[in-house]
């Protein structure tokens, strides 16, 4: 056991400032672990949200000395014996008091994503797809949707663009619902016109916070905004498909040069 | 601007990013503009390569695709070879997802780092602005397609000295630069979309692996280390031009085969 200094944000949306704590502490303890510490001795009314302390719930996001992070599964030894620990709350939604913000707004851009709609069972009734067609998309699936990514990046945090930009964690789901081998909806349009593509500027720090280790820039924003790019900025790859790819010209071609071979 | 709670060292690695490309960008201006010091018997320095002309001092015909320099270009352009093709690297590299990267973060500070606040914005439009250009990445993917080609295409020149087959440090150096490049191009994410990962499915509709499956796992696993081939590859473009330039000057010797 050894005494460490922890600096937590307390207040409302009118304001607050950071209370300075001393805490007796252990061996392996995590953020989360100080905040109810805190909670116990010295504040029971310090207002925090966290569930299951194992880094699934997605919960306990905060900001540990300005970096955003899951308060439960960030541990003590990560910082420098005498450095003093700060708690934030995750800057980019409101507060509702001390460390709990108002995340609701995610709830709204998840809403407006059109769902997923598969095509026509197979004539067992069954849907069939093999594994190899949704590793991509289970990727995808970790999430568990602690909004760090949303809070981190620059366009939400820092622009306020809100109106503009659904933010990486949707982003993501959409990814996962347009690289889905049974999904038939296009949402193409949408991505660059309503959920805004094109604000990102794949400076990679939703990537970077990301506790589950999600490659969202690399693995689901990059491939959209290329989905993007072959729909509104590639207009020789339209007309090359245009022509070979659905047209009965293609098979005109391919036959008559099987029968030059010939 | 700069305003941030973090307390760690956040501008390190902006700063150092900065710091490398900006010493590759004076390095490559200074030896774009000099026009000289490109050739050095059968190595071509990749930064004049395609060779369309040799310079005006009459230097590199051996390498010059289109003979001596012409008369009609005009007196303004700077005399050297490098001008006409040097842009075309250069727009790969420019609008490439990783360089994007950090250059909006060194030398944009959009952001400068993860939750740092950067330059205050009235109307931040992301890529929807004028960067909206960096849409046409896969266009200059095509180009650096055919540099690995030609860049081969002078390695494999690099084998032969008058005729006579032999091999060099030189060569060896020449012959790497388009497989470091080959590296960086096979794992763009442009290339990564086109080549497979543009399909909803892959094994649709018999359930059996496509090339196109095997071949979008082998980019994606390029693409995973693409910032380290990006690197890997600009700082050894450097290194070959600065070899050929040494031994051009006869301040280093190239071993060699041929007895230099
Ligand atoms: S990569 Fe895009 S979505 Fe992710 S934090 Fe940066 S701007 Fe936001
Ligand atoms: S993508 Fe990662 S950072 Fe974003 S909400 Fe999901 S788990 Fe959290
Ligand atoms: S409490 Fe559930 S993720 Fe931290
Ligand atoms: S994304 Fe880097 S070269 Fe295309």
């Amino acid at each position: 056991m050894s005494e460490r200094k922890f600096s937590v944000w307390k207040g409302t949306p009118e304001g607050g400032k950071l209370h300075d704590y001393s805490i007796e502490v252990d061996k392996g303890m995590v953020v989360l672990d100080v905040v109810h510490e805190i909670q116990k001795l010295h504040d029971s009314n310090l207002a925090a949200r966290w569930n299951c302390k194992a880094g699934k719930c997605g919960s306990c996001s905060v900001e540990i000395n300005g970096k955003p992070k899951l308060g439960c599964m960030t541990r003590l030894n990560e910082y420098g014996e005498d450095e003093t620990i700060t708690i934030r709350p995750i800057k980019t939604f409101p507060i509702i008091k001390d460390l709990v913000t108002d995340v609701s707004w995610n709830y709204e851009q998840n809403k407006k994503i059109a769902p997923f709609k598969p095509r026509e069972r197979d004539a067992d009734g069954n849907h069939r797809f093999m594994q190899r067609d949704v590793d991509r998309v289970q990727e995808f699936r970790k999430c568990i949707e602690c909004y760090l990514c949303q809070n981190v990046c620059h366009v939400l945090r820092d622009h306020e663009k809100k109106n503009k930009f659904v933010g990486p964690r949707f982003m993501l789901r959409l990814a996962s619902l347009e690289m889905h081998p049974l999904d038939t909806e296009n949402r193409i349009e949408d991505i660059k016109k309503e959920y805004g593509s094109g604000m990102c500027n794949i400076t990679r720090c939703c990537t970077d916070v990301c506790p589950e280790h999600i490659q969202i820039t690399d693995n689901a924003i990059i491939p959209l905004k290329e989905r993007v790019v072959d729909e509104y900025y590639d207009p020789f790859m339209k007309l090359y498909n245009k022509i070979f790819k659905k047209s009965k010209l293609r098979i005109y071609i391919i036959k008559s040069y099987l029968v030059t071979l010939r | 601007m700069l305003a941030t709670q973090r307390t760690d060292k956040w501008w390190i690695e902006p700063t150092l990013t900065a710091f490398g490309f900006l010493c590759f960008v004076i390095y490559t201006t200074w030896r774009a503009f000099s026009g000289e010091n490109f050739v050095a018997d059968n190595y071509l320095s990749p930064f004049y390569s395609p060779l369309l002309f040799e310079n005006p001092a009459g230097h590199g015909l051996d390498h010059s695709w289109f003979g001596s320099w012409p008369t009609w270009v005009p007196n303004w352009i700077p005399k050297s070879p490098a001008i006409f093709i040097l842009i075309f690297p250069l727009s790969f590299r420019m609008t490439c997802y990783y360089y994007r990267k950090f250059y909006y973060r060194s030398f944009f500070l959009s952001p400068p780092a993860c939750a740092v606040e950067g330059i205050k914005q009235k109307n931040y439009k992301g890529e929807t602005g004028f960067l909206i250009i960096q849409n046409l990445h896969r266009y200059t993917l095509y180009i650096a397609l055919l540099y690995i080609l030609i860049l081969y295409y002078d390695g494999y020149h690099g084998l032969f000295r008058d005729g006579t087959f032999g091999i060099g440090i030189g060569t060896i150096i020449l012959l790497i630069n388009p497989t470091l490049l080959a590296f960086y191009a096979f794992g763009c994410h442009a290339f990564r979309h086109l080549i497979g990962g543009k399909e909803d499915c892959f094994t649709c509709p018999a359930g059996n692996e496509k090339i196109k499956y095997k071949a979008w796992k082998k980019v994606s696993l390029l693409n995973s280390k693409h910032m380290l081939w990006a690197w890997a590859s600009m700082i050894w473009v450097a290194l070959t031009d600065l070899y050929v330039m040494l031994v051009s000057k006869g301040v280093i010797t190239d071993l060699n085969t041929w007895n230099n």
